[in-house]
């Protein structure tokens, strides 16, 4: 378990002793789950699409018709900083 | 290309399905708001919203799979693409992983080499196999010009997050920047010919990125390659794979190496440059989308959607060839656009004539089109019009020239043919009567020059036709008249 790497892809910054912490923590997270591999589920079907009842498909589905949004001061009055209608965030390439 | 190299290419290219609204929401997909107006919970990314799929990029998307040698396939999942980017609210874009929405195609495109002019050598048939077409969501736009502090924020305009995609990704089988040029401007009138998108590079709704290495002749394995991006027209594209061949090879020669990573085409120096390097490669973690149940089209959605395809540009091309005898350059150039190939196909119908039609379009209409920017549909000479001229010119009453000059006040004014004809006194006296009786006065005229034909200089036939064309004004139809000629001297 690369815990550094967990973090990073999760842009989070952790210190050498959390890094300690955490591997064995997290190292038996995931031994905790991998007992679900004991099942044999070869002649199972993936779920796919957690909302679905088991065998059945159902269409949800919309049609192309707009409907009314927001707007661009609700849309933005929940952000940290926003100048001339958008949302201002730290420079980026 | 260096002796002894080759080119490998794969293309990728995100085509917006042209919807009214999003792919998970009821937000306008509609252009030149103002920024962050046209945005939701779902397109904001904000907690608890839920993504529901709009019924129309289905539609659209199995018109795109259907219009380039797509299988659409019955079940497919919608899975998140993890990463962090402002202008991607949510931290993750829906996208299709390990089950798209159409896989398995093989398309054919006409494509040929140029020379350095750029003009088309040979053009030949050539498969490509698309891997696949996948439905996902845009991001939003970043801003980096134009307002505060740009030094030190960015700025995010959300109204283009969550605009619908297809995602169209081929197989590495391009051999030369051409190639992909070609295979890029096919798609491109696919998709338009369908439907599915307006596919307008300009507007930012085609986009496409080339994979690009390089290796040896002979060699089986592939050398690193280069994602190239920022390609903001199909010629930027091809010119930037150019650069990136030399650039490869003389790398690979000088043992420096290529690094697999993402360049940037930089069009004002005519070069590619560094945009990520492989230290910072992704890591996606694709999963399947739990808000989303698995796509299912059925086979009759499938039916009905092939049922309403209108026939496709290559098929289209054929049929000119067979049914009207054009060749293969005419009848390719009339299926460029879908609704210049309908004005012709009217035209040929109407006037009984497909190939003076094929020819009055290419070069006369055509170049009227162009100066005045208008596409076949806003063309002031119609279709049926232009018929009309065809046929006048077919019975003789006008000739090839005059009925060109028709054809340029026909397109200025909107006026039918025969209105310009009779406003322009270009009517033909067909009339043998009328002619004969001309025809007789010359000869009664020129009793010298008559005696010298009949004495075997036969040279003096074009100065009887001469004469009578004089005396008519130019009106007198030049085939009537050799007739009467010959049979009166
Ligand atoms: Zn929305």
């Amino acid at each position: 378990m690369d815990v550094r790497q967990v973090a990073k892809l999760a842009h989070l910054e952790i210190t050498d002793e959390e890094v300690a912490i955490y591997t064995p923590q997290m190292k038996n997270i995931v031994a905790y789950v991998e007992q679900l591999n004991e099942l044999d589920t070869s002649n199972v079907e993936p779920m796919l699409g957690g909302l679905t009842p088991e065998g059945e498909t159902t269409n949800a589905i919309r049609e192309d018709i707009p409907h009314q949004s927001l707007g661009q001061e609700k849309a933005l009055s929940q952000a940290p900083s926003a100048v001339a209608g958008h949302f201002q965030v730290p420079k980026v390439l | 290309m260096k002796e002894g190299w080759e080119v490998i290419i794969g293309m990728e290219i995100h085509a917006q399905l042209a919807t009214e609204t999003k792919i998970f929401c009821g937000c306008a997909t509609s252009f030149g708001h103002d920024p962050n107006t046209n945005t939701c919970p779902v397109c904001l990314g904000l907690p608890g919203a839920l993504p529901v799929l709009n019924e129309k990029v289905v539609e659209l998307g199995a018109k795109a799979a259907l219009a380039l040698g797509l299988e659409v396939q019955e079940t497919s999942i919608f899975s998140r693409k993890n990463y962090f980017y402002p202008d991607l609210p949510k931290g993750y874009q829906i996208s299709q992983y390990d089950k798209p929405f159409s896989a398995n195609g093989i398309l054919t495109i006409m494509t040929a080499e140029r020379d350095e002019h750029g003009r088309a050598k040979e053009f030949k048939p050539m498969q490509i196999r698309i891997e696949r077409m996948h439905l996902e969501e845009d991001a939003g736009k970043n801003v980096h010009e134009g307002l505060p502090d740009v030094d030190k924020f960015s700025y995010i305009d959300l109204n283009r997050a969550g605009t619908p995609l297809g995602e169209i990704v081929t197989k590495a089988d391009f051999r030369s920047s051409w190639q992909a040029y070609d295979y890029v401007n096919h798609v491109r009138r696919a998709l338009q010919w369908v439907g599915a998108s307006d596919a307008d590079m300009e507007k930012g709704n085609l986009r496409c990125e080339a994979n690009v290495s390089v290796r040896k002749i002979g060699e089986t394995g592939f050398r690193n390659k280069v994602e190239l991006k920022n390609l903001n027209s199909v010629r930027f594209m091809q010119k930037a794979i150019e650069y990136e061949i030399e650039r490869q090879i003389e790398a690979h020669e000088s043992g420096e190496g290529v690094n697999q990573e993402t360049r940037l085409w930089d069009e004002k120096n005519n070069k590619t440059r560094v945009m990520r390097s492989k230290e910072d490669a992704h890591d996606y973690r694709y999963f399947p989308e739990p808000d989303l149940q698995p796509l299912v089209v059925s086979s009759e959605f499938i039916a009905k959607i092939k049922s309403e395809m209108p026939e496709l540009p290559d098929a289209m091309r054929d049929r000119f060839m067979q049914e009207y005898g054009l060749s293969f350059a005419d009848a390719s150039q009339l299926v460029l656009e879908k609704d210049l190939a309908a004005f012709y196909e009217t035209t040929a119908k109407a006037s009984g004539n497909p190939r003076v039609s094929a020819n009055f379009i290419l070069s006369e209409l055509i170049r009227e089109l162009n100066n005045a920017g208008k596409t076949a549909t806003e063309s002031p000479l119609s279709a049926e019009n232009l018929a009309e001229l065809i046929k006048t010119l077919d019975a003789g009453k006008i000739n090839n020239n005059q009925a060109k000059e028709v054809l340029v006040e026909m397109f200025n004014s909107g006026k039918t043919a025969d209105a310009v004809i009779k406003e322009k006194g270009f009517e033909q006296i067909s009339d043998t009567s009328a002619i004969e009786k001309i025809v007789d006065e010359i000869i009664a005229n020129n009793e010298n020059q008559v005696t010298a034909y009949r004495g075997g200089n036969e040279k003096l036939f074009g100065f009887f036709v001469g004469q009578v064309m004089k005396a008519s004004q130019g009106k007198a139809n030049p085939k009537v008249v050799n007739e009467i000629l010959k049979s009166k001297l």
